[in-house]
């Protein structure tokens, strides 16, 4: 399972990454990729929207199935990837790259409560 | 206890996802359900179809039987081979499945029935067969051939790779117009499909079947899963059981009135139901004008009241999301209706419902 060390993880399947000037950055993982299929539309929030963490931020939907996307943490998006949705494909190419946002964090604090990659990969691979 | 086609192992030694299915541990895709839908459109690809049933329906009786059993008419099958798509109804004019019946021969026929359906169809054939022998004589077999194997091989290149593999296949198969069959050896090879595209299925022996898969595989054939057979019949604008119709929908209210014969005076099971009934809603197909996927169960309204999505997804031919869909009569080709998506309203348009034939895009 490719599960990169250097990002954390919540249970629902999103990795998030710490950037240097305190935003987060949020995607889906390469194995909630994986179980979803090809994906063929994703459905992004709006720049300045407010997220409450474990509630729906995004939908990401393969020929199979509709996906709901979570916010890890509490805070207001920043910035959206729309490469993404001109192309979800991108995911199934590398879901680490293909970002979907990125949000300023209400509570930094609210970070210490996500997965290392080491629990992320003990959890999916029940 | 999940069932196995004979061909389970090949399947996972070319590591396809596994899925239940009515039952049934059968390969969802092989990597890509994408590809395996543009490989069809484009070139050809095969399915195992060995967990639908065909069952063998023979005796003096027969045709009587089948005139009375199912909702098309078996009395149009005047030549050997030639093939009927029927559903088969309950006394209210629900369907109990759909189904193809082949004529073999007089007092022969094979029907082909849905896998998940399968053993509450048999049922239901032997307790009409039991009902109508206590009234009158009816002599009729009905054997499933569990025996026997399926493979559908289909796509614009999937005739000349059948023949490649199966040369002596070819004089009798290639002279098939659509829905027709003829027995070649130890295989039936049926011109009949799923997809769309031009194509065989071919039932064989199940212990033939591996070594007519690898065969395919080495000439060329990708193998391809369920998902993409479901986009495939799709926009072909083909009924899955289950999903646009079941028990409690009638053929008329699921686009199945050209499969019913209501105009010869035979009766058949559910016919008084349907007559009294009449048509109260039409199924046609819907093309997503907003991004989006439609599914299954979504709402829709249009000026002429509420519908609903019976089968929705992406269409990777047309690059745009489809659905079949039934709506309140009135509504018509061309209209633009509303469906609910999560908490927003997209606007679909009404169309034929037939997206994709022959690899082109028919809307």
């Amino acid at each position: 399972m490719n599960v990169p060390a250097n990002l954390k993880y919540t249970k629902s399947h999103e990795w998030v990454r710490v950037e240097t000037d305190g935003t987060v950055t949020v995607g889906i993982t390469d194995h909630a990729q994986e179980l979803l299929g090809d994906l063929v539309f994703v459905d992004l929030p709006e720049i300045g929207k407010k997220l409450v963490a474990e509630q729906e931020a995004a939908v990401v939907e393969s020929v199979k199935a509709a996906s709901d996307v979570y916010a890890p943490i509490g805070g207001n998006v920043t910035e959206i990837n729309t490469a993404v949705s001109d192309k979800p494909e991108l995911i199934n190419q590398d879901a680490y790259a293909a970002w979907l946002f990125r949000m300023k964090p209400a509570a930094i604090g609210e970070l210490a409560s996500l997965l290392d990659a080491a629990a992320y990969t003990a959890i999916s691979a029940e | 206890m999940t069932q196995k086609t004979v061909l389970n192992e090949a399947h996972r030694r070319l590591s396809a996802k596994m899925v239940d299915f009515g039952g049934w541990d059968m390969p969802l895709h092989y990597g890509s359900q994408l590809d395996e839908h543009h490989a069809v459109r484009s070139d050809c690809g095969m399915f195992d179809v060995s967990h639908m049933c065909a069952v063998d329906v023979a005796g003096p009786d027969a045709k009587a039987f089948l005139l009375r059993l199912i909702a098309n008419n078996v009395d149009k099958l005047k030549l050997p081979g030639k093939a009927l798509y029927s559903a088969m109804l309950n006394e209210a004019g629900g369907v109990v499945d759909d189904l193809i019946v082949y004529f073999i021969a007089d007092g022969q026929y094979r029907v082909v029935i849905n896998a998940g359906t399968a053993e509450k169809d048999l049922a239901w054939m032997r307790a009409r067969l039991a009902e109508w022998q206590r009234v009158a004589a009816c002599q009729v077999a009905i054997v499933p051939r569990r025996d026997l194997a399926m493979i559908a091989v289909q796509g614009p290149q999937a005739r000349a790779k059948v023949w490649q593999v199966l040369p002596q296949a070819r004089a009798a198969s290639e002279p098939l117009k659509p829905f027709f069959a003829v027995n070649v050896g130890d295989y039936f090879i049926a011109s009949t499909g799923y997809t769309g595209e031009e194509g065989y299925e071919i039932t064989l022996p199940a212990s033939k079947a591996e070594g007519l898969w690898q065969a395919l595989l080495d000439a060329g054939v990708k193998p391809i899963g369920l998902g993409a057979r479901d986009t495939l019949r799709l926009e072909a604008g083909m009924n899955l059981y289950g999903q646009d119709m079941n028990e409690d929908v009638s053929p008329l209210d699921a686009g199945l009135a050209w499969t019913v014969d209501l105009t010869a005076p035979r009766d058949f099971v559910g016919k008084a139901a349907l007559l009294a009934g009449g048509q109260k809603s039409q199924f046609l197909g819907l093309l997503l004008q907003d991004r989006g996927v439609l599914r299954a169960h979504q709402k829709i309204s249009s000026a002429q009241g509420a519908g609903e999505i019976t089968s929705g997804s992406y269409a990777p031919t047309l690059q745009q999301s489809i659905a079949l869909a039934r709506l309140p009569l009135g509504v018509a080709i061309g209209d633009t209706v509303t469906v609910e998506i999560r908490d927003k309203q997209l606007v679909a348009r009404v169309v034929k419902p037939c997206f994709v034939r022959n690899g082109k895009a028919m809307i």
